[in-house]
């Protein structure tokens, strides 16, 4: 890059500038969210207290205290790996609302290989997590063909086979794979050989921590490289801005559109397998706990950049595990956190309406916010 | 004829962020007059009639209707004052009947008839706020029951206003009306056509009358001849004076000397956004009027030597790609072209020129045929190997296949070759070298850009066109496909890529120009093939290809 | 009994149609919203805060009637949330409904739990009566089936008919399906088109809140958390597998009605029949009928219209 020629490409540029919307999209919710628990609390002086000891809560609770912090690691990583998920296909210029099902399916699968087949320590880990990736690809296969062959919409289609995804796995869990214990209704425990290694940290007794949170930074760092440090992120992305140039550079359009739903659907299966094997190391009923929809806020705030998606997903990693010091410490609902998710994506979603709000002027050359695919039915 | 002017602007002024799309036009329209409106792309014809129609509201500046001062705030007000207007690009639903279209936007129903009259109405507007109000009291004071029934209430009142849009259309009086017209101006139209099965000729007449079943007295035409042959185009005056005759006063926009002189009473031109002049007809040239659009003298004609062609570059026979529909775009075409040579294909838009283009550079699959590029067969590559034998091309629509306006202008230079040394070492950009060429070739190329980093989608039309020319010529090229090379971009840069096309016949690349402006084609090219209907009706060396023969063949006559 | 006799009584059927009935509303709010040119996937959304509102507002009036009033209303300010970021703030409208559905979940388990668990709670007022149209509801085999139903159960099958008149014979529906269709066809002659589609949308919204009525109101008496469970995208598939028809989206919502209907029979009677088959059944339909019979879309859904 030329210095001389660009002087304002300078780190205010390139870094603060981008910041600037994510930043005020948080405050404002944080704002609109304390004014809802204002409105719903038995008056409004309560309600000033509450929303002073849930917000310190979520601060104290989750970040400050070790035992916190390492439950928010936990939350975060399946959240860097779903909003990497989401973030991709973002690139390709398709919407994957399906990041739910492919982390579903790619716990499933990787599960089934955890519980039955046999192998030596690490060889089995990786053998299960590769089995979660591939549960993963396929399920990100299914709409990535589907819309590159038939033109069907893959946002349509990701939201079923989120559907097809929970009622498959719950059949399966209750018929072929139950734990026979009757009290509970979930799989057998993986084998001690397929478990992932738990991290000690400092402070805290029995430590939650274990390897998913590294591999899931890991990850977002290659993913960081792939689409931008690479002729294949180069296609992928030209494919996403503008697919009939795509094809005029020589680029297939359909298989960059299956390939992004491929590493979309790879990733989030990753981020199930790891669930299970990190934490409960077996598979409930109910295992869904919405990382896949809150990943479409964490790529969004994160403007759809890899390595930004860390931070983000570490905010809503946060939020996650602070609903439960909302709840104890000032007698709030954790469903706080479902209104946050929503108003963080929308602002973010809608900058206009944030630069409305605090009157940031810009030139309509530069106006344009996250580069969002404009989404359409049929083909 | 009286001399009120059935439409007059003063003084309008449109401004746009960043742009002054009209500054200070003034236009004046008599009953019965065609008044042709001149001018570039973008020098602001249509943005003054979307003004003048209600679409866009004047920035300063008034416009007068039969003398009066007439606020248009929407369409609706324009179409009252007896305003119609057929844009270029046909504001039609494909998916719906001729009769749907023309009585879209209109109250015609039948059946039961609540007459509410217009004073009952704005009461009842008033009440419905009011209602509102009291609710929003209610509301607050938690009195439910009451609040229900306001909203009942409102409901209620509410549909009375709604009830006229409620009523049963009446597609048949409207149907019968639009036959009665179709006769009277003696445009044939069958009213339960659906539109997407009709081609752009009846399309034409389906926008006028859906403008003269309006009682539009004052009628806008924005380019309408850019779709029509040059035969299609006299039948299409017919039609205008017929108009003429029966009182209509017409607003002919177009970039078109010749048809501007044959069928206007009076003659504005505008350049820039600002008003040149008017003139009459009599008193004007083709040259006169091409300086005053331009704002100096233009040279009509591309200075360039004769060609001399070398052995056959691109030879195709008996091609045949369908279109998106399914259906047979090019149909048994052969061609070939010679090494040192431009081949212009004219022919109205629309005959399988693109397909053929798609066709040839690999973006649409070939039904069957055979294409041989320098001697060697290619028929079902895929683009990227057609772009590495040689083939660069323009392609018609830049800003949707050409560029990536979300990338850098370095990026976009490098777009046919990212992949391959030096620009990527196995996987791995280098996006040092990328810049570099970048900052190379728009120097070379004179793109006006603030920098290589800045977005492609900022810069203008014509700078974006030599990016692309940048990029295609900055390898060795064998074979030069242009598809509209010069569409809407200003005078300066049609220059610029006309003498580049030239320069690269010079150097003995094969050229197939594709070009709907007949006078694009028969400025550049060495020979001319005439494209009808998916087929190469004939070709002609450019001695005998006089625009009446072309003409005649563009409209499928073999003269 | 034999099993298919059993999935053909007049009960069976008689529950299917009234289980189609939040689909087929659902998917009758989404015609509205699509037909005009908005995407609408926030129906789940706008269907489960309408069900929160109708139980809430219900509950502490004692009355139906106002719970019903408050589904419709609630259903519209989701819609108008909903129109207001797509149309005035240019919001992709995939996104727009993701927060609509986000902020219903949020929303309504946040009054939930504050305002319908006890203590506060003050008890349920139950759910509306079945009524046995006269004349209609004695047809042998097919009364029971469409003419023993709930109130809310017949709203929806006479909407079917008023929304095919409103949609296809009237101006009203002609410019709603100009706007969707080419939205600067439709300015060109005068129609406001973000009129039209910030009504329409809201429209919408109200019959997706009539939908949440049926959950609270008629189908049982009170609230729980994320009760919808995906019916509200259900009815978009429905929308979608009926082609953007009243009639159509009402014989999809009714073939799903029936896939869960035998479900529940099923699970009666055949208990080692996995549930989760036919759960999964509307969704593999709506992939399959998306991927091969490819309704065709209004053409500008998902477009924002610009004008200037």
């Amino acid at each position: 890059m030329n210095e001389s020629q660009a002087p304002k490409s300078s780190f205010r540029e390139r870094f603060l500038r981008p910041l600037v919307v994510p930043v005020l999209a948080i405050l404002t919710s944080l704002i609109v969210v304390a004014i809802i628990i204002i409105i719903t609390a038995e008056n409004p002086l309560i309600g000033l207290e509450k929303v002073g000891t849930g917000y310190w809560g979520i601060i104290d609770g989750a970040l400050l205290s070790p035992r916190g912090l390492v439950n928010t690691l936990v939350a975060t990583a399946p959240l860097i790996l779903t909003g990497i998920a989401v973030a991709i296909p973002f690139h390709a210029g398709l919407f994957n609302i399906g990041a739910e099902g492919q982390f579903m399916i790619g716990a499933l699968l990787g599960t089934v290989v955890g519980i039955y087949i046999d192998l030596p320590p690490v060889i089995h880990i990786i053998v299960t997590i590769l089995a979660g990736i591939t549960g993963g690809v396929i399920w990100g296969l299914i709409p990535g063909v589907l819309r590159a062959w038939l033109g069907s919409h893959e946002v349509i289609n990701t939201i079923m086979l989120n559907f097809i995804a929970i009622a498959l796995t719950n059949m399966i869990i209750r018929n072929y794979i139950k734990d026979p214990n009757p009290s509970t209704v979930q799989s057998l425990p993986l084998l001690e050989t397929a478990q992932l290694a738990r991290i000690p940290f400092p402070g805290v007794a029995s430590s939650r921590l274990h390897l998913g949170f590294f591999i899931a930074v890991l990850v977002a760092i290659a993913a960081w490289y792939f689409l931008y440090k690479t002729t294949w992120g180069f296609s992928l992305r030209t494919t996403g801005l503008n697919p009939d140039a795509a094809k005029y550079a020589g680029i297939r359009p359909k298989w960059q559109y299956v390939l992004s739903f491929m590493i979309a659907g790879g990733i989030a299966g990753l981020a199930g397998i790891m669930e299970v094997q990190g934490l409960p190391r077996v598979l409930p009923v109910g295992f869904n706990a919405g990382y896949g929809f809150t990943a479409i806020a964490v790529s969004l705030l994160a403007l759809n950049n890899p390595l930004a998606v860390i931070p983000a997903a570490l905010i809503f990693g946060l939020l996650t595990v602070g609903g439960d010091y909302l709840q104890i410490r000032a007698g709030l609902s954790v469903h706080i956190v479902s209104i946050f998710r929503a108003l963080i994506l929308l602002f973010v979603a809608a900058p206009e309406i944030v630069r409305y709000i605090y009157r940031i002027k810009v030139k309509p050359e530069e106006a344009e916010g996250v580069p969002i695919p404009r989404t359409r039915w049929g083909s | 004829m009286s001399d009120t002017p059935v439409l007059e602007a003063r003084g309008l002024t449109k401004r746009f962020p960043g742009v002054l799309a009209n500054d200070q036009v003034n236009l004046t329209l008599m009953k019965g007059e065609v008044h042709a409106l001149l001018g570039e792309n973008g020098a602001g014809k249509t943005t003054l009639m979307n003004m003048i129609y209600g679409f866009y509201h004047p920035t300063e500046g008034e416009i007068l209707v039969n003398g009066q001062p007439a606020r248009m705030e929407s369409p609706n007000e324009a179409i009252a004052k007896g305003i119609g207007m057929v844009h270029q690009h046909f504001m039609l639903i494909p998916v719906m009947s001729v009769t749907e279209n023309i009585m879209l936007g209109l109250g015609e129903t039948r059946g039961f008839e609540v007459k509410i009259p217009e004073a009952l109405r704005r009461v009842l507007r008033v009440v419905l706020a009011l209602i509102f109000l009291l609710f929003i009291f209610v509301f607050f004071q938690a009195k439910v029951y009451w609040a229900a029934l306001l909203i009942l209430a409102a409901l209620v009142l509410g549909s009375l206003v709604l009830l006229p849009l409620l009523r049963r259309m009446d597609r048949i009086n409207v149907a019968k009306r639009v036959r009665e017209l179709s006769e009277s101006y003696n445009l044939a139209i069958d009213p339960d056509d659906i539109i997407k099965d009709l081609s752009v000729g009846i399309q034409q007449r389906v926008e006028i009358i859906k403008a003269l079943y309006r009682n539009a007295d004052i009628l806008i035409l924005d380019e309408p001849t850019a779709v029509l042959t040059p035969q299609e185009t006299e039948e299409f005056f017919v039609t205008i004076r017929n108009l003429q005759d029966q009182g209509t006063s017409i607003i002919f926009i177009s970039h078109k000397l010749k048809e501007v002189l044959a069928i206007a009473d009076r003659i504005t031109v505008l350049r820039d956004g600002r008003n040149v002049g008017t003139v009459l007809p009599e008193e004007a040239t083709e040259a006169s009027l091409a300086e005053m659009m331009v704002g100096r003298t233009v040279i009509l004609q591309v200075d360039k030597s004769k060609a001399h062609p070398g052995d056959v570059v691109l030879e195709v026979k008996d091609l045949r790609v369908e279109d998106e529909r399914g259906q047979i775009a090019v149909d048994g075409l052969s061609l070939e072209v010679r090494a040192g040579e431009i081949l212009g294909i004219a022919g109205v838009q629309g005959n399988g020129q693109r397909e053929l283009v798609e066709g040839l550079t690999g973006l649409r699959p070939i039904v069957s045929g055979e294409v041989r590029i320098d001697n060697k067969e290619s028929t079902h590559l895929l683009p990227r190997k057609i772009s590495e034998i040689g083939v660069a091309h323009i392609p018609e629509d830049r800003e949707k296949h050409g560029l990536v306006m979300g990338y850098s202008v370095a990026d976009n230079l490098v777009l046919n070759r990212y992949y391959q040394a030096p620009y990527a070492r196995g996987p791995v950009l280098d996006h040092n070298q990328i810049a570099s060429n970048g900052q190379a070739l728009v120097e070379k190329f004179d793109v006006r850009t603030p920098s290589v980093e800045t977005l492609a989608g900022n810069l203008s039309g014509g700078n974006k066109q030599k990016v692309i020319v940048a990029r295609e010529f900055s390898r060795p090229v064998k074979l030069l496909i242009a598809n509209q090379p010069t569409r809407g971009i200003d005078v300066g840069s049609i220059e610029f890529i006309h003498n580049q096309i030239v320069d690269q016949r010079d150097s003995g690349s094969a050229v197939l120009l594709v070009s709907a402006e007949l006078d694009e084609i028969l400025s550049l090219a060495d020979r001319v093939a005439v494209m009808f209907e998916g087929r190469i009706v004939k070709t002609l060396p450019i001695e005998e290809a006089t625009r009446e023969r072309v003409g005649l063949l563009m409209a499928g006559v073999d003269a | 009994m034999d099993v298919i006799a059993l999935l053909f009584t007049a009960g069976t059927l008689q529950l299917a149609v009234a289980t189609a009935t939040p689909i087929a509303l659902g998917a009758f709010g989404g015609l509205f919203s699509e037909r005009s040119g908005v995407v609408n996937i926030a129906i789940e959304g706008m269907m489960l805060t309408a069900a929160m509102s109708a139980s809430f507002v219900s509950a502490y009036t004692g009355s139906l009637y106002l719970g019903i009033l408050a589904a419709l209303i609630s259903g519209a300010l989701m819609a108008a949330l909903h129109a207001l970021l797509s149309i005035r703030f240019n919001m992709d409208q995939i996104i727009s409904g993701t927060v609509i559905n986000f902020l219903a979940a949020g929303l309504t388990g946040h009054l939930y739990q504050t305002y319908l668990v006890p203590p506060q709670w003050p008890g349920s007022v139950g759910t509306f009566q079945t009524i046995s149209i006269p004349l209609l509801s004695d047809i042998p085999y097919i009364g029971q089936i469409f003419f023993q139903q709930g109130p809310i159960v017949l709203t929806m099958l006479a909407l079917a008919f008023i929304i095919h008149y409103v949609i296809f014979k009237t101006p009203w529906g002609l410019r709603t399906r100009a706007v969707g269709e080419h939205p600067e066809a439709a300015d060109t002659v005068g129609i406001n088109v973000y009129l039209m589609r910030y009504t329409n949308v809201i429209i919408g919204g109200t019959l997706a809140g009539l939908a949440g009525a049926w959950l609270t109101l008629e189908w049982i008496d009170n609230f729980t958390i994320n009760m919808t469970t995906g019916r509200g995208f259900i009815a978009l598939a429905a929308l979608i597998f009926g082609s953007w028809t009243p009639f159509g989206a009402l014989g999809a919502a009714l073939l799903f009605g029936l896939a869960n209907a035998m479900q529940i029979r099923l699970q009666i009677s055949f208990p080692e029949v996995p549930a989760e088959l036919f759960q999964m059944l509307p969704y593999v339909l709506t992939i399959i009928i998306a991927a091969l019979a490819r309704p065709v879309p209004p053409a500008a859904v998902g477009q924002p219209y610009e004008k200037e």
